[in-house]
């Protein structure tokens, strides 16, 4: 099962790159979803098949398609150009630097603590929901809030006004 | 299942957080800046996925849940803005938002 994790990891990491230096928002939209297949199989060979259901439907079934929908509506068409102009080397140099003397720091640690394998069981939908309504119910409340929140302000933010003009101050030509 | 220790498991959010975020200091185009910002939300709830299933607790699975929902809450808001966004500049370069006016035009 490890060569699984390896493999999946790889793609992941591939594919997630591959999403960042594209010129193609759409492009990017699907190197993304695949790299969230990949870590839905992650997701799964750990122990956790809920989750990974979740994670393709909920995050690459919705809202990645949220922003394919979105991108499609906008219908940019001088970007091309345009992305050329902004990604030249030159711009990638300092911020790779920034992100390898983290990655740096990041395997260090990683490399410094010491853990022993585990076997891993799976848990079960059931225990997931077991829990989230016995001793997470509050958070459910919560997080119910939240969308509320976020359907309100996606309508009333995505709405286009028209601007009212009052008779009297129209041009009348 | 797997026997990859959980240090090991631990690299690879790691990594896609960092690729995100040289995603999002580099790019200039809105969209793509949440795109990075959605890979770094992911590599965030991975983590607590591996250490729930590290220490045997759905409570991993259940925090992925929460911020799988404050993700899409985070998403269809901030593309409800750059919707109003290019409606208002005709473009989604992220440099265009840098003044503050009382009427955009």
């Amino acid at each position: 099962m490890d060569i699984i994790f390896y493999l999946a990891s790889i793609i992941a990491i591939i594919s997630t790159i591959l999403a960042i230096t594209g010129k193609n928002a759409i492009h990017a939209i699907l190197y993304l979803i695949i790299s969230l297949l990949a870590i839905s199989i992650i997701f799964y060979i750990l122990g956790a098949p809920f989750v990974a259901a979740l994670e393709v439907i909920i995050y690459a079934g919705a809202i990645m398609v949220l922003f394919i929908f979105v991108i499609m509506m906008l219908n940019v068409g001088m970007e091309k150009q345009l992305e050329s102009k902004w990604l030249t080397p030159s711009n990638w140099i300092f911020p790779s630097v920034l992100g390898a003397i983290l990655l740096v720091a990041y395997v260090y640690a990683v490399y410094k603590m010491d853990f022993k394998t585990n076997i891993l069981v799976s848990i079960s939908p059931k225990q997931v929901g077991i829990s989230l309504f016995t001793t997470y119910l509050l958070g459910v409340e919560i997080s119910a809030f939240l969308l509320l929140a976020g359907i309100v302000g996606a309508y009333h933010l995505g709405r286009r006004k028209k601007i009212v003009v009052h008779r009297f101050l129209k041009d009348n030509n | 299942m797997v026997s990859v220790p959980f240090n090991i498991q631990l690299l690879l959010p790691g990594i896609l957080f960092l690729i995100g975020l040289v995603g999002l200091l580099v790019r200039r185009n809105i969209i793509f800046m949440l795109i990075s910002i959605e890979i770094m939300f992911n590599s965030a709830g991975m983590v607590f996925i591996m250490s729930g299933a590290n220490w045997l607790q759905s409570d991993g699975q259940i925090m992925f849940i929460f911020i799988l929902a404050v993700t899409a809450a985070e998403v269809s808001i901030g593309l409800a803005l750059i919707l109003q966004m290019f409606h208002h500049y005709k473009t989604l370069d992220a440099d265009a938002l840098n003044k503050l006016k009382d009427k955009p035009e």
